[in-house]
């Protein structure tokens, strides 16, 4: 523990509010902790974290850190005169947080690194899709911890012992079937980001359970967490025989509503993510959240040694692209003309100069939040279909996908 | 009728038809409300007496709270109904960082219903809530 110290108090004040407004009547330790108050967002960032600087604050577990606003690995990703406030706030925040004792991942998928939380283990983490995806397919126990929360947490070492933490919160009240979809309807990426929108756009902060899926990934379940959580508010859902609460529905769920995926309802989902509509391609996104080290390797795959013509932007993690390094891929990608920004992610302003106009991504959160965010068009599509319109440099649909029947 | 942060406020009533994002939806710069597409895009919370029956959550929303309260453009206060630990956490931290506050109350529906009617409200510390003076 970190002492009596005046920024212990004060954490453990914060930790203790928030157990008032939950209900909760104890505290549980935590092992782990991945803050998102090292996002930018206004001076008074600054000023809480310096104030946990000058009162001596130490961590008690440790603590992994989200994207910033701004790299600090290449600057020429955000340029500062841009947005010189939010871009030099930004490294300073960074800077800070370091200080502080945070392992400087600046990734919003986390688990995609080595030594990260596992099965049953109480956590702290604010990141929508890291919740997401720790809670469901590691079987780890958070609450989505806002801003200066999550850090009071990391502090204390302790979070408020309610919602799913507890068994009782973890439980399904909402049930999807994906039992009668033909299982061609499964096997590409974009099935698992579609289905996670639908998810989270009708369970809203409700917990779901989905049926009918025979197995999925690591990569699918981040898609269809991260998407459920960005369209909804989903931070647990389970997938029977898959995820490792939910071995069978009746163990985990206790639905009573109960909503067929059909291929209709796919389609229309995908029609309403792609804004922009078919047409010339402007710049390609990937890697929302942070492109894994597996999705590199089907991307390398699907290159198959060519270059691309149109800008083709992957967002990762420094572990990930060590990672790259590493294998020699890095070189390889960089020669193709890929551009793999580190710390960050591109849907926000103040924007990356290569977003405008009509962008092509494979992500389900990008399109969701881009159009308002960066003003631009999406076209969504699969990520062969997204490797594909790069390499060729005009849109590319996949005559073999089932959505474009 | 709970005090998630304490404090005396009396300000002109801004009844919000839906939830507000406090991050995305608001520019602590300004106090303006810029979500396009929340109904009463384009107003001004400063200094209001701010009544939503819950807000939209986000992540971030505390440290875009705590930023206006910095900056002074945030509410007098926030009436709610359903509680919400982000509004009450960036609260907190503006009133140690800066000594500021924003008083944070929930009551429950009827109440809120019946506050809504009056165009001034005052709040005193313990959450007691009534038309204030100018409310004729």
């Amino acid at each position: 523990m970190s002492g009596s110290g005046k920024a212990h108090h004060f954490a453990m004040q914060l930790v203790e509010q928030a157990a008032d407004i939950m209900g909760a009547t104890e505290l549980i330790p935590i092992s782990f902790a991945h803050i998102d108050a090292c996002f930018y967002t206004g001076q008074s960032h600054i000023d809480f974290v310096k104030f946990l600087l000058e009162n001596d604050a130490t961590l008690s577990v440790p603590t992994w850190t989200n994207n910033s606003v701004a790299s600090l690995d290449d600057v020429s990703f955000r340029p500062e005169h841009i947005d010189p406030a939010m871009v030099r706030g930004g490294h300073a925040l960074m800077r800070l947080y370091a200080e502080l004792g945070c392992k400087p991942t600046w990734t919003c998928a986390p688990y995609q690194l080595p030594g990260g939380p596992g099965f049953g283990d109480h956590i702290a983490v604010g990141e929508s899709n890291a919740v997401a995806y720790y809670n469901s397919a590691l079987g780890a126990r958070t609450n989505k911890y806002g801003s200066y929360l999550d850090v009071a947490c990391a502090i204390t070492g302790l979070a408020p012992l309610a919602g799913l933490h507890t068994d009782e919160g973890r439980r399904a009240d909402i049930h999807f079937s994906c039992d009668d979809l033909p299982d061609q309807w499964k096997r590409e990426d974009i099935f698992f980001h579609i289905l996670g929108h639908i998810v989270g756009r009708k369970a809203g902060r409700r917990v779901p359970v989905i049926t009918g899926i025979a197995s999925a990934t690591a990569d699918h379940l981040k898609a269809l967490c991260t998407a459920g959580a960005a369209s909804g508010g989903v931070e647990l859902l389970h997938v029977v025989g898959v995820t490792p609460e939910a071995p069978t529905l009746g163990g985990i769920s206790e639905a009573r509503e109960r909503i067929e995926v059909t291929p209709e309802g796919l389609i229309q989902a995908h029609r309403k993510l792609s804004t922009g509509g078919d047409g010339p391609v402007d710049c390609v996104a990937l890697g929302t959240p942070h492109f894994s080290l597996s999705e590199f390797a089907r991307l390398i795959e699907l290159l198959d040694g060519r270059a691309v013509k149109t800008p083709l932007l992957i967002s990762t993690s420094r572990g990930v692209r060590e990672m790259l390094a590493a294998k020699g891929w890095l070189e390889q990608l960089q020669a193709a003309g890929i551009q793999i920004p580190v710390d960050i992610c591109t849907y926000y302003s103040p924007k990356i100069q290569a977003l405008k106009g009509r962008v092509m991504t494979n992500a389900a959160k990008w399109a969701y939040y881009a159009p308002g965010m960066l003003g631009v068009q999406v076209v969504f599509g699969s990520l062969k279909e997204c490797v594909e319109t790069a390499v060729r440099g005009g849109l590319w649909r996949d005559p073999a996908l089932w959505l474009t029947r | 009728m709970t005090v998630l942060h304490a404090g005396t406020a009396e300000g002109a009533v801004l009844l919000l038809d839906e939830p507000l994002s406090f991050w995305g939806g608001f520019d602590p710069r300004t106090g303006i409300i810029i979500d396009v597409h929340h109904p009463q895009r384009g107003q001004c919370l400063k200094d209001k007496i701010l009544m939503m029956l819950e807000s939209r959550g986000s992540g971030s929303a505390p440290g875009n709270l705590a930023e206006a309260i910095r900056l002074g453009t945030a509410p007098a206060a926030i009436i709610l109904v359903q509680p919400d630990i982000n509004l009450a956490i960036g609260t907190r931290v503006a009133q140690t960082l800066y000594g500021k506050t924003c008083v944070i109350i929930t009551v429950s529906a009827p109440t809120f219903s019946e506050l809504s009617k009056h165009t001034y409200l005052h709040i005193s510390h313990d959450g007691t809530v009534g038309p204030a003076l100018d409310d004729v």
